[in-house]
Formats: C-alpha cells, sequence, structure tokens
C-alpha cells in the first residue's frame, strides 16, 4: 500500500487533476460508447420490426 | 468433400454468434480493468522522478498501443473485404473504426494531461504526438468517408482503400521517438531488451492493455451487429429476427 491516508490517494502527490481527469475521461467514454450502442441496437431493431410489418 | 470455412462469414450466423460472445469479452475486460486498477494505483509504488503523475501511464500507454493494434486489425479486415468481397469484413472494419478513434483520442488527451506538469505544455509538435493526429484524422476521415457514400459496397470498397494506405502511419508512430529527437519518452518496453521499468508498473500496464483489448471485442461485436440490422433491413433473416425479438 502506497498511500498513508484516502486523501493523500485523492491528492495524488499534488497531480490529482492531471491523474483523475485522465481516468475520469477514460471511464465516460466505456460508459458513453455502451450506452450509444445499447440505444443504437434498440433502434435498429426498432426499425427493422416496423420494416417487416408492413 | 466441402467444408463450409464461410458458415460465419454470414451475417445471418454471425449476429447470434455474436450475442454470445460479448458477454465473456465483457466480462474479461471488467475482471482485467478491476485488476489492472488495483495495481495501478494500490501496488505500483511512487516513481521517483514524476511522482503520482506517472500512473497517467496506466490508460496513455494502454490507449495508444490500442488505437495502433485497432487500425492494424480494422484495415486487415478491410483490406479482406475488398479481396474477397466479403460483406461481413467490411462491417468489421467499420464496427472496429468508432472505437480506434475514441482510443487515439484518449491518448492524446491523456498525454496532453502529462504533457502539461511533466514539460510544462498541453501539446507540442513532435513526431510521435504529431503522427498520432495523423491517426485520429485517419479514423475519422475512413468514418466520414465511409458514411458520405450511400451504396455500402461501394463506401466499403472507398474506406478499404483509405485505411490500407493509412497503414503506413502505424510503423511511423511506433518508431517515431526512435527515428526523430523527440520530447516524448522512448519505449517503455522494447522487443528483445529488457524492460525499463519496475515489474509492478509493468505488470499493471499490461493488465490495463489485455482489458481494453477485451473491452474493444466486446463492443466491436455490439457495433457489428448493429450495422447488420441496419446494412440488411430488408433481408428476410432480419425481418424474422425482429419480429421475433422482444422490447
Amino acid at each position: 500500500m502506497q498511500w498513508a491516508s484516502w486523501s493523500a490517494f485523492f491528492n495524488m502527490g499534488g497531480y490529482a487533476f492531471y491523474v483523475w481527469v485522465s481516468f475520469g475521461l477514460t471511464l465516460l467514454c466505456v460508459v458513453w460508447e455502451v450506452l450509444a450502442l445499447r440505444k443504437r441496437s434498440a433502434q435498429a431493431l426498432r426499425l427493422s420490426r416496423l420494416l417487416a410489418q408492413e | 468433400m466441402k467444408i463450409n470455412w464461410f458458415k460465419y462469414s454470414s451475417p445471418q450466423t454471425f449476429y447470434p454468434l455474436a450475442e454470445k460472445m460479448i458477454p465473456w469479452f465483457a466480462w474479461l475486460a471488467a475482471i482485467l480493468a478491476v485488476a489492472g486498477l488495483y495495481i495501478s494505483f494500490v501496488m505500483a509504488p511512487t516513481d521517483f522522478q514524476q511522482g503520482e503523475a506517472y500512473r497517467i501511464i496506466f490508460v496513455h500507454v494502454p490507449a495508444a498501443w490500442m488505437s495502433m493494434v485497432i487500425y492494424i486489425v480494422m484495415a486487415a479486415w478491410a483490406g479482406l473485404g475488398l479481396a474477397l468481397n466479403a460483406r461481413l469484413s467490411a462491417m468489421m472494419a467499420q464496427a472496429l473504426a468508432p472505437t480506434g478513434a475514441i482510443f487515439t483520442l484518449l491518448a492524446l488527451v491523456t498525454g496532453s494531461l502529462w504533457g502539461k506538469p511533466m514539460w510544462g505544455a498541453w501539446w507540442v509538435w513532435d513526431a510521435r504526438l504529431t503522427s498520432e493526429l495523423i491517426l485520429l484524422f485517419l479514423y475519422l476521415g475512413f468514418i466520414a468517408l465511409q458514411s458520405s457514400i450511400d451504396d455500402p459496397r461501394r463506401a466499403d470498397r472507398a474506406g478499404a482503400l483509405l485505411a490500407l494506405v493509412g497503414v503506413v502511419n502505424v510503423p511511423i508512430i511506433y518508431f517515431s521517438v526512435k527515428w526523430w529527437n523527440t520530447l516524448h519518452q522512448g519505449s517503455s518496453i522494447n522487443m528483445g531488451a529488457a524492460p525499463k521499468m519496475a515489474a509492478t508498473m509493468l505488470l499493471g500496464m499490461l493488465l490495463m492493455a489485455l482489458a481494453f483489448w477485451m473491452y474493444t471485442v466486446a463492443v466491436a461485436l455490439m457495433r457489428v451487429r448493429c450495422i447488420m440490422l441496419e446494412r440488411e433491413r430488408s433481408a428476410d433473416w432480419v425481418k424474422a429476427l425482429s419480429l421475433g425479438a422482444k422490447s
């Protein structure tokens, strides 16, 4: 374990902004991509169902 | 005797197969990411030169690796689609491009967030950074070109040509730190030489890279299923499937 306390962990030796924004943006991209793909898949299925019902 | 090697190369048979594969890759990605993050933030020691800022390496390097790996895989699928006139190969290339672009963007942005405290600049026009930026434009160009051509088979061929020509940029990115005097540091890992970094740091980086890799497979499969539905909307298999599906 490298950290004396939770606040030391969050502070990242003074580089908190750079470290947490890097990891945060990566997480944001992953979450956004998965949600966008789920939406796209549901939309594609809905549209092809409409077409099939005609 | 004729073995049908191309059984899974038709969208109709690949669509349900991909559905079964996605959860496996997604879970693998999640487990590897948890292990990788634990090593990155708990086990890995503080760097003696860069302090804690170096921990950006655990997303930056895997994202940069994936940006190059995905491009090569995408170009290979596109080339296969061009050579064999196989629509599923072209769809795979199309499915990989957005994820590749996202990892390229992440490599650039996390690199910028690392460069600011270490070099004092968000951006420098150094060979490594510039060639990675060109990679982003190649991905975006591929996506834009494909979506600007209405006929999907023509779009596939045009995209494949662009993807194949762009491959030349990948070795330029990889070797840029050797060929030119760059502000960007040299490779952390070299083939045939002992790694210049502590074993725990290396392990964290490799686990994160594997997590990103598995994630890429999962989302590319999700996207290729969407593309199949969208492009084969009038095919009988899509009609039958959509009428049977819930929600």
